[in-house]
């Protein structure tokens, strides 16, 4: 069994009381950093337990945090990313639901260390459920005085609040985000400057990923070195990782990061196999925006290793053959899938969800999904491969926010990987309606590591 | 007074103050290293970085850290730093991704061009003559709606907007009061003001003026004629609202528009108000400055009255080349 | 564009100008605005959905320009600015979903409702709409349904008929109740 920081304790009955959670230990963190330890001991010790961003983008954590301006006069503001709205991503969903006071705990930990009086957590707007536990939440840490004002008597006050998004994607994005909870249109912000030096109202602010904030309360609980030792490498402690798709057992699981994709994958500890007897085409490994790959080179990498479930491992290949860790989202393809529907799905979500600011991906995106469209109803053109792959290095890196990037990675990598059935699209487009191109050669070991360098 | 820095862009070098921005250091140069702006307007607080056309290569960050910077910026949005160097036309990258951006922003754009009011002062209309390319390919219905009259002065035709956001920033910074704003979003946003109503305010007549397309035209003015075959006189008057300098634009003997009076890279000197812009049509209302300097790449100096280019016969004979020596060497400095 | 002829002069219960206000203590003073997008959830479960007078009495109360109010309820999709069924089941049709069969679902109600997407049941009880991830891709099918956005999760053709009837049952038992 590996070792769990976060979900240690989730099946006990009532952990998502304050009673409950504190006679497991709960709010120990809080004790902790409040009374033995000086604000730069805490971010200290974030640094160096190599916690990285479990939002998406992997930035070390406790770096994001020691960037913080401090100007004179001037408050700063935590605020807590839980707009988790990335397709294959439902971590941060199950942490609020089912344990909501450790988010709580991180919350009063991590803005103890930036100096933060108020803290704001942003969750989606659909998760009214969540908003609601977490309101319940937040009033019995406050009754129980680890809310308020001079917390356990340490002279620290803080104010934490929930605040409901309205339903876009896009505020997912840091400074998007930061636009909603102003009340604004969820328009990503022109950077620099940087949140950390002029964010909420202007002032500096630190945005971290629900997942993230929870990750805290380990780290302080067991010290930095204890949370670093889990892991590999650079990809220190556990990672939530959602499962979907056509899997056995679909759900969460914390991982210790650097465990084996297949063993992911097949273990009856985690998702069991795949669903219904059928074998594996595809994976996207980190939420609809990273790239897909078929099913070998999500097993193995380029190079004949395993792959790992760790930042380094999956990235390994670069976009050529590899993928990303992205925010955990595992969605997984049975050999019935079909990935030309997936890319337009995809493509379709990403044209729902431009905010529409900015030229390349306004209009980009919404260009790739009527080609991709066309494609997958049988109208398509072999020219059309080309001109998605052309268009989507036209968006990317050439937009305001990353949108445009998680755009066009997953149509550029499903054709580089899958051409072969996008191309059958075009040439059988009356049996592509009627059937699968099924798993064609995507499961097939692959060649030899010479050939590939050769390529 | 304010340190200055060094920043050199296309290889050129110019000293400007700190908190400049690589397009403004770049006007100061002048030239065809400009980067081109479809949404930047120096006058307006928070404008730019939407558009992507002035996207430009950081190849070294500055003295201090010379790594180049990962993505193209926005130069519009990205301030020098002591050392820096750009790279603008002389990036093949650079011309590739501006070259995408006028794509995208044309697949929606009517390619009508002869029957739009804004024709030949369109920035969209330079834009894609210089980055774009002849043809298109994209095959789908383009984006269209309803002309809209918002008020009996301006026109608002959303089918030909990009979304630059300038009229929003003139409503919030130049008016006192904004009635419209972007509605929707992703390629379903809009300008609009929702609710039908007219914008009824001293200045609300300069989002016509900042508007870089024909998607927000004088009413009083449309169809009236081509720009091309008006001539622009600087002109003034004593105005308790605004600055009262204007562009006067004459057909024959008769104002037939005002506009504010707009640089090269076609933004206002300062704005004015409506009663100049709407009420005061006739000669009689202004004192007359004289003939408005037009950039010789502009259409609009097609049918230019200050002076004539010499015509091919000249160049092609000496003798003639020689007894119009002046004129001629004129013409070549500009 | 709406064309809009001056409604009846909408009034705030006491109940709702609390809530609201309690929302403002959130935020610094003169922040006001960041309390727009609590205080349209809030508008919207009263309502049903947010009418253009709605969005007016909004600004006002919270001191905005009406523009900015729409601008916003524009942009965020869970705002309603046409009037909907009493229900709305709004079904997830991203992809980790259509893996396991959300548009089976889709298909599945607009059959049962006989209604398309976006359209209200000649009842006035429901309408639908597919919407994008709801982050619960391991529980897919699912759909919510406001405004409490209560979740049904790893959908069928029975569980949705079941979920329907039971609607509808609810509602006319309530009728006659009242």
């Amino acid at each position: 069994m590996g070792r769990k920081l976060l979900l240690e304790n989730i099946n006990v009955p009532g952990i998502n009381t304050f009673e409950v959670y504190r006679q497991h230990g709960g709010y120990r963190a809080v004790e902790k950093a409040l009374k033995t330890m000086s604000t730069d001991d805490v971010v200290e010790e974030v640094k160096k337990s190599g916690l990285r961003g479990r939002g998406g983008a992997g930035f070390p954590t406790g770096m994001k945090w020691s960037f913080l301006a401090k100007p004179e006069g001037k408050p700063r503001y935590l605020v807590c990313n839980g707009d988790e709205s990335e397709p294959g991503t439902f971590k941060d969903r199950f942490l609020m639901t089912h344990i909501p006071h450790l988010l709580i705990e991180g919350m009063i930990v991590s803005s103890y260390a930036l100096g933060a009086k108020t803290s704001y957590i942003y969750v989606r707007g659909e998760m009214m459920p969540q908003i609601r536990i977490l309101e319940r939440a937040i009033a019995e840490a406050k009754n129980a005085g680890f809310l308020g004002k001079n917390i356990l008597g340490s002279g620290y006050d803080l104010e934490l609040y929930v605040q409901p998004g309205g339903g876009a994607y896009i505020c997912g994005e840091e400074t998007a985000l930061i636009e909603s909870l102003e009340g604004k249109r969820g328009n990503p912000r022109i950077k620099p400057p940087f949140p950390a030096i002029s964010g909420l109202y202007n002032c500096p602010t630190v945005v971290n990923n629900v997942e993230s904030i929870a990750a805290v309360v380990p780290i302080i609980n067991d010290g930095a070195d204890e949370y670093a030792k889990v892991g590999i490498g650079r990809s220190t402690g556990t990672k939530l990782i959602s499962a979907s798709g056509n899997l056995n057992k679909p759900g969460v699981y914390e991982i210790e990061l650097g465990i084996p994709v297949e063993e992911f994958i097949y273990s009856d500890e985690y998702c069991g196999g795949i669903a219904n007897g059928k074998r594996l085409k595809a994976v996207v490994a980190g939420g609809s925006s990273v790239p897909i790959l078929p099913a070998n080179l999500i097993l193995k990498t380029a190079t004949g290793e395993s792959r790992l479930m760790s930042y380094e491992s999956l990235a390994e290949g670069g976009f050529a053959t590899g993928s990303m860790m992205g925010s955990g989202g595992f969605v997984a393809f049975d050999e019935d899938q079909c990935i030309v529907r997936n890319t337009w799905n995809f493509s379709r979500f990403y044209h729902h969800e431009s905010c529409g600011q900015c030229s390349p991906c306004r209009e980009g995106t919404g260009w790739m999904e009527k080609v991709l469209h066309r494609l997958e109803y049988g109208h398509g053109k072999m020219s059309d491969l080309d001109l998605l792959v052309d268009v989507a290095k036209k968006i990317e890196g050439n937009t305001i926010c990353p949108l445009g990037d998680a755009a066009a990675w997953p149509v550029a990598s499903a054709i580089r990987h899958f051409r072969d059935e996008f191309e059958w699209h075009v040439s059988h487009p009356a049996e592509a309606i009627e059937r699968n191109y099924g798993l064609a050669r995507y499961a097939d070991p692959l060649p030899k590591a010479e050939t590939v360098a050769a390529n | 007074m304010s340190e200055r820095v060094k920043v050199t862009i296309d290889g050129i070098s110019v000293e400007v103050e700190q908190g400049t921005t690589i397009l403004n250091a770049a006007r100061l140069i002048g030239g065809e290293i400009v980067p081109p702006a479809m949404c930047y307007y120096s006058k307006l607080e928070g404008s730019g970085g939407k558009c992507r056309t002035c996207l430009v290569k950081v190849s070294k960050g500055s003295e201090k850290d010379p790594r180049p910077m990962p993505k193209l910026v926005a130069s519009c949005r990205t301030t020098v730093m002591e050392g820096m160097e750009v790279q603008n036309i002389t990036s093949p990258e650079v011309k590739e991704a501006r070259k995408g951006v006028v794509e995208l922003l044309l697949i929606n754009h009517p390619l009508d061009c002869p029957v739009c009011d804004q024709a030949g002062e369109c920035h969209l209309q330079d834009l894609s003559y210089e980055h774009g390319s002849a043809a298109t390919r994209y095959e789908f219905d383009r984006r269209s709606f309803e002309r809209r009259d918002i008020g009996d002065k301006i026109q608002l035709h959303m089918t030909r907007c990009i979304l630059c956001y300038r009229c929003v920033y003139v409503a919030d910074q130049i008016t006192d009061r904004r009635e419209h704003g972007v509605l929707g979003r992703g390629d379903a946003a809009e300008i609009s003001t929702y609710i039908e109503k007219a914008i009824e305010n001293d200045f609300s007549g300069n989002v016509i003026d900042v508007c870089p397309v024909g998607a927000l035209t004088d009413r009083t003015f449309r169809f009236k004629n081509r720009v091309w075959f008006t001539k622009p006189v600087d002109a003034h008057c004593n105005c308790d609202k605004c600055s009262g300098k204007v562009t006067l634009w004459y057909k024959g003997e008769d104002v037939i528009r005002v506009t504010a009076r707009k640089d090269e890279y076609g933004e206002v000197e300062s704005f004015i108000c409506n009663d100049c812009r709407f009420e005061k049509k006739k000669t009689s209302d202004w004192v007359i400055e004289g003939p408005r300097k037009i950039s010789k790449h502009s259409v609009i100096s097609a049918n230019h009255y200050e002076q004539l280019a010499p015509p091919p016969v000249i160049r092609k004979n000496p003798a003639l080349k020689e007894a119009n020596k002046e004129q001629f060497e004129r013409v070549i400095r500009y | 564009m709406l064309k809009i002829s001056k409604t009846d002069e909408i009034i705030f219960t006491p109940e709702l100008i609390a809530k609201f206000n309690e929302i403002l203590l959130r935020y610094p003073e003169d922040k006001q605005k960041s309390a727009l997008l609590p205080v349209l959830h809030l508008v919207q479960a009263e309502y049903g959905w947010v009418s253009t007078p709605l969005m007016d009495k909004v600004a006002d109360f919270l001191n905005l320009k009406p523009i900015e109010v729409y601008e916003v309820a524009s942009f965020y999709t869970m705002f309603f600015l046409k009037p909907q069924g009493k229900y709305v089941l709004e079904v997830c049709r991203t992809g980790p979903c259509c893996l396991v069969g959300a548009e089976k679902i889709m298909t599945h109600i607009e059959a049962k409702l006989n209604v398309k997407e976006g359209e209200i049941t000649p009842d006035g009880l429901f309408s639908w709409r597919g919407v994008e991830c709801l982050a619960a891709c391991g529980m897919g099918p699912v759909l919510q349904i406001g405004p409490d956005y209560t979740f049904y999760e790893n959908l069928t053709a029975d569980t949705v008929d079941d979920l329907i009837d039971r609607l509808r049952l609810t509602t006319v038992e309530k009728a006659q109740i009242i």
